[in-house]
């Protein structure tokens, strides 16, 4: 399977979306959007986390015995997270006070687990860090979309400037309660798939 | 001491519902819901895991990870909490693992029941995620077999609900963009509202 390292980078963007094809890391994609401030670090945590343990399983992968592949995985991911959590503690510690058990959960999100299974452990490592790099950039995206929605319409701010001044505050914007609510990120994700197919017409499923 | 315990469990069934007030453990339960049968059977899986790798990891927490907690042992001054993630998921993968062996031996029907989901669920992030919330909230030994009981079965009950939900839109006709995934979504973002009416009950 010689693939074009643009491909295996860019494909994760729309056309093979961690999120909205593949459903993996759906967990921390809805519990953490209400904020963009905390989407992009949580973005970041991931690509960074998937990039190294993309690296790292792709080198070691002609030494791995089969049949404890997947705890070899799982160790090399955590060691991975815990340095994130720590690095996180130590220069944002309020941040990491709001993300509170989903830096953990980096670790059981399942795009990491998936992307060492179905790929580094096949390919070279060049290839395995753009993919890694391309599918955390492809789940950032959908963050960063609901990030985006949710805190502009829900309280009127990005990145805590005020963008739409509130009714509340003296401004004209009557802000929806129901976006700062997490069952919102469903919808929000439901119809940006929704959108997506619409577009890209190859990835409808049957009933 | 009963009704602590009693209004700790309804809170981690209804209150606090794994999937619909913290959806962890999303992935499984979008992936696995699509018939009521294997949903049931994935939502046991998950009970007796949670019931016994919260209160295991209970114990290495408070016996050996907790700052000074080497105290027993006569080793003090040492805070080996920035462990906590990589002996949690140690010991949930071996936990399911041996789960699954002993269930292999001696309950062969629960065995095929449970089958290929019981290796999926070291990956479940429902299960991780109850080991950090006990470990956040500092939960006792038997607050914490109560906790993992009670949000493995408040887990269950909300994949057959969904599964339930699934089989029944089969019959329905969906825009063609929205199928699947798409609706799934949806549904799954209407049970989470009707679950948020329990939210903030004291009990």
């Amino acid at each position: 399977m010689a693939e074009k390292p643009s491909k295996v980078l860019l494909d994760p963007f729309f056309n093979s979306n961690p999120i909205s094809l593949q459903v993996l890391g759906i967990c921390s994609a809805l519990a953490i959007t209400s904020k963009l401030e905390t989407v992009l670090v949580m973005a970041a945590a991931v690509t960074v986390v998937l990039g190294f343990s993309n690296a790292s399983v792709s080198l070691i992968r002609n030494h791995i015995p089969n049949s404890i592949r997947i705890i070899v995985q799982m160790t090399i991911i955590a060691s991975l997270v815990i340095i994130v959590d720590q690095v996180l503690k130590a220069y944002s510690y309020e941040i990491s006070k709001q993300l509170s058990i989903f830096v953990g959960l980096i670790i059981t999100n399942c795009i990491i687990m998936g992307r060492a299974e179905a790929f580094a452990m096949k390919e070279p490592v060049g290839l395995s860090i753009l993919d890694g790099i391309g599918n955390g950039l492809g789940y950032s995206l959908i963050l960063v979309v609901v990030g985006i929605i949710r805190e502009l319409f829900g309280s009127g701010r990005l990145l805590g400037h005020v963008i739409l001044p509130l009714s509340t505050d003296g401004g004209w914007y009557v802000s929806n309660g129901l976006l700062l609510l997490p069952p919102s990120a469903f919808f929000i994700i439901g119809l940006y798939i929704w959108v997506l197919r619409t577009w890209k017409k190859d990835q409808i499923e049957e009933n | 001491m009963i009704e602590t315990y009693l209004s700790l469990f309804l809170t981690s069934v209804f209150v606090e519902n794994m999937a619909l007030a913290f959806f962890l453990g999303m992935c499984t339960f979008l992936a696995v819901s699509k018939t009521v049968d294997t949903a049931f059977g994935l939502g046991l899986a998950v009970i007796a895991v949670l019931t016994i790798t919260v209160p295991v990891n209970n114990l290495i927490y408070q016996y050996v990870l907790q700052e000074d907690a080497l105290a027993w042992a006569g080793i003090t001054g040492i805070d080996l909490s920035f462990l906590g993630l990589i002996c949690y998921i140690g010991v949930i993968a071996a936990i399911v693992q041996i789960l699954e062996m002993t269930l292999d031996k001696f309950f062969p029907a629960l065995y095929n029941t449970l089958g290929i989901f019981l290796p999926l669920i070291t990956v479940n992030c429902a299960i991780l995620g109850g080991v950090l919330f006990m470990v956040e909230r500092n939960y006792k030994f038997g607050e914490s077999v109560v906790f993992g009981f009670g949000s493995g079965f408040g887990w269950a009950i909300a994949i057959v609900g969904l599964a339930g939900i699934r089989e029944k839109l089969k019959y329905s006709n969906i825009p063609v963009g929205l199928r699947g995934l798409g609706i799934t979504f949806i549904t799954v973002g209407l049970m989470s509202l009707a679950f948020m009416a329990f939210s903030g009950i004291q009990l």
